[in-house]
């Protein structure tokens, strides 16, 4: 058990963050692309594509912020110091992006909410994708205790990963709008995804060859032997996904880019998990050495198999309940 | 320049806080109202208590966004700013907080969707169960977060191995001595501030001669809840204060500005405590008044701050004003909303033309009640972050003061800019009123009777116009 507990826990905030990246990934994704769409009425019909679901979408960040506190309070303690700057900086940019929804609906002006919503969801991605970088390249750890400088994230290749978070969003967003929507704002977002698919495909590349070329103990992950036998098919895959996706795009399709951008997500996740664990602070402290007491993981544990399923239940109720497509001039309250 | 990051960690953290407790406390009270309202709809089938319900749910939704993301930036924060608390109480601290997440956050955020976007997709009964579903969440976030507060004032149900807490009863930490007072407080405070808010929008719009009959419903309900729920606020107060005084005693010191244990506290209406010579100047008091209001004796005896060693002591001047200015408007609330009733008990309220003008200025009070009482329960709190456990000083993050010094520099900015937005929307749908987008939104209804005869005209020549 004490040894299960904490893995158990692993995978469970690992689904809270790929939830989050998902969900909150295309409603943030509409944010980058915003700047993009020609009309008001454009841009209506492109918030209103989410604002039923934007707010359950972010609470999968205070699960995975929150999650990290109750099953891993050390590593909490320790990664929210060491990226304490890009932390603020994304929670600042989702302030701006969140209050935008509703105060786009009250206000008679919309250009400074538009650059508010834009610009917010762009630097949050941007944020996030740093904070990814910034864990991946390490955090200097001394005595359980973050012991680096206040700009130790600050390199290319936290950069190169806040970039391909960017495009990722925007390509789930472009995927999105594509099945959610018709008209002018589905059509463009057809070729959108075309432009991000590529640009995603690139950044991918990037940083599965940069980790394994800047840190040792991910080259060894992946290319030592036996490993490399049994991780081989994960590229293949990817690969074939893309290409697929990219071909659902060119002939029109709705939903199949969508899932298949999801996909694509999933199995950057999955090799994050398979270069990085057991250290949830790479690369010094793994999921064994943050763990809360077990008392505590097993006292949230129980909740969370009960309270679990229900909260799935409703969010599957909800996108049920605004299923179908949203057309140009719906009204928004 | 020198920047003390403990000082800078507590200022960022009060700041944002304080900005986000503004939220809550209006939307469980709202909250609770929208659902009030929407059972009065199906159970009457009147219409104006939907419009009214419909109005309020546009306030509600700017307010609940402004809440949510200032309430994400906090779950961070324990982090960013008080990392050495998440080690040495997190075993404790953190379930409850994941359990405010899994049992309450996800279902206000779903539902609010449904009672934003769902009213012509759902049945009204759905509908309304919405709203209701997304009160009962509001309670539940604040049964929970109460539960974790209360957990650092009164910590029981758990032991320390090397300074750190291990969790032993979740049951004695869950419902440990101060929370079920603090919480029915809280809870109390949140309606009654919501009350103050109606009753405000209410008095506006009978004083403008707009909205009338919305206007007449909201102020006889808020004062019908106000009435009631001031006095008990009284009531609950004091249950609380003498919760305190068993287990925070030098907090009720502070309050009381009481330095002396070994003489009956006397009730400072206004003083000055001076910290260095631990005594009061320019003090206009009740004699013995706090003995028997926390005694109920006229010579009962409680801990004065000279009891424990300064450094032991919480900021005196900051917990004893706040305390007062929570009390000051306590009591006038029980007064306005006393005085309502009487007037609509003699059948004047609607008329009574002065006491509508102060109570439509009256809007905020709530909300400043509930931040003196926070800020008296929190600073009362200090030199700990967690009673007898943890400092809030050996609590911060190796994060440098000038980090944080700039961060709160943006924070500032970011939600002054945020709130300014807020209230000035607000305001702006309560100049719409409740009729007034719903008109533009259905076209069902008619802005004005000129309007209605284009409308009857246009019927009239086979509806081309």
């Amino acid at each position: 058990m004490e040894w299960y507990l904490p893995v158990i826990w692993a995978a469970l905030i690992g689904t809270a963050v790929v939830m989050y990246v998902i969900l909150d990934g295309f409603d943030l994704g509409i944010g980058i692309l915003f700047p993009f769409a020609r009309y008001e009425n454009e841009r209506d019909q492109m918030m209103r594509t989410v604002a039923p679901f934007w707010d359950g979408n972010e609470t999968w960040l205070v699960l995975g912020g929150g999650g990290l506190l109750v099953a891993f309070p050390k590593a909490y303690a320790v990664i929210m110091p060491a990226l304490y700057l890009p932390v603020i900086v994304m929670l600042l940019a989702l302030v701006f992006r969140g209050v935008a929804f509703e105060f786009r609906t009250v206000s008679r002006s919309k250009t400074w909410l538009n650059v508010a919503f834009a610009v917010g969801s762009t630097v949050a991605a941007f944020a996030q994708g740093v904070i990814l970088g910034g864990l991946i390249q390490g955090i200097a750890v001394r005595d359980g205790a973050f012991s680096g400088g206040v700009f130790d994230w600050a390199t290319p290749f936290a950069v190169l990963c806040g970039l391909s978070l960017v495009a990722g969003y925007a390509l789930l967003g472009a995927t999105w709008l594509r099945m959610k929507t018709e008209g002018a704002v589905a059509e463009r977002a057809r070729g959108q995804a075309k432009i991000l698919l590529l640009t995603v495909l690139v950044f991918m590349a990037a940083v599965s060859l940069w980790t394994p070329l800047t840190q040792p103990r991910i080259a060894e992950r992946w290319f030592s032997l036996p490993n490399f036998y049994f991780l081989w098919p994960v590229p293949l895959v990817t690969a074939l996904i893309a290409y697929y996706a990219w071909r659902w795009i060119e002939a029109g399709r709705e939903v199949p880019p969508f899932l298949a951008t999801i996909a694509l997500f999933l199995l950057g996740f999955l090799g994050l998990v398979i270069s990085n664990f057991p250290y949830l602070v790479p690369p010094s402290l793994t999921v064994w050495e943050t763990a809360a007491a077990p008392a505590s993981q097993i006292f949230m544990l129980l909740g969370t198999l009960f309270l679990l399923p229900i909260i799935l239940g409703y969010i599957g109720f909800i996108y049920w309940l605004f299923r179908g497509k949203v057309r140009e001039g719906e009204s928004y309250h | 320049m020198d920047f003390d990051p403990v000082l800078l960690a507590r200022l960022q953290f009060a700041f944002t806080i304080i900005f986000h407790i503004i939220f809550p406390s209006f939307t469980i009270g709202l909250s609770a109202y929208l659902a009030t309202l929407g059972c009065m709809w199906l159970r009457s089938g009147n219409d104006r208590y939907q419009h009214i319900m419909r109005f309020w749910t546009r306030i509600f939704a700017v307010s609940f966004a402004m809440g949510v993301v200032s309430g994400i930036v906090l779950s961070y924060q324990f982090g960013t700013n008080w990392s050495r608390f998440s080690v040495m109480v997190g075993n404790v601290v953190g379930p409850l907080i994941g359990y405010e997440v899994l049992s309450a956050f996800f279902l206000e955020a779903t539902f609010l969707g449904v009672l934003l976007f769902g009213f012509n997709r759902v049945p009204p009964w759905l509908y309304v169960l919405s709203a209701a579903v997304v009160a009962v969440g509001t309670a539940i976030s604040a049964f929970w977060i109460l539960s974790a507060n209360s957990w650092m004032q009164t910590p029981t149900g758990h032991e320390l191995r090397g300074g750190v807490a291990h969790p032993v009863d979740w049951l004695t930490i869950v419902f440990n001595p101060s929370f079920p007072y603090r919480f029915a407080h809280m809870l109390n405070a949140a309606y009654l501030t919501t009350g103050f808010v109606v009753l405000a929008v209410g008095a506006r719009y009978l004083l403008a001669g707009r909205h009338i009959e919305e206007g007449r419903t909201m102020l006889r309900m808020a004062i019908g809840l106000t009435a009631i729920l001031a006095p008990l606020q009284l009531f609950l107060g004091d249950q609380h204060g003498l919760n305190t005084l068993r287990y925070q005693p030098i907090k009720v010191a502070a309050m009381e500005a009481h330095w002396d244990g070994s003489k009956p506290g006397d009730f400072h209406i206004f003083a000055w405590p001076d910290e260095q010579a631990g005594v009061n100047r320019f003090a206009i008091s009740i004699p013995h008044g706090s003995s028997l209001v926390l005694t109920h004796h006229l010579n009962g005896l409680f801990p004065g701050l000279n009891s424990v060693p300064a450094s032991d002591r919480p900021p005196v001047k900051i917990v004893f004003f706040a305390f007062r200015i929570m009390l000051a408007v306590g009591f006038f609330m029980i007064a306005a909303a006393l005085f309502g009733a009487f007037l609509w008990w003699r059948g004047t309220l609607f008329e009574t033309r002065w006491y509508l003008r102060v109570m439509a200025h009256s809007w905020w009070i709530g909300f400043v009640a509930v931040i003196a009482g926070w800020i008296v329960t929190e600073s009362g709190r200090q030199p700990w972050l967690v009673q007898g456990i943890l400092r809030t000083a050996d609590a911060t993050s190796p994060v440098p003061g000038a980090t944080i010094a700039g961060t709160l520099a943006l924070f500032i900015i970011a939600y002054g800019v945020v709130f300014s937005f807020g209230i000035y929307y607000i305001n702006r749908l309560i100049v719409q009123g409740p009729t007034g987008p719903a008109a533009e939104e259905t076209g069902k209804f008619s802005a004005s009777p000129i309007s209605a005869a284009h409308d009857a005209g246009r019927t009239a020549v086979g509806g081309t116009y």
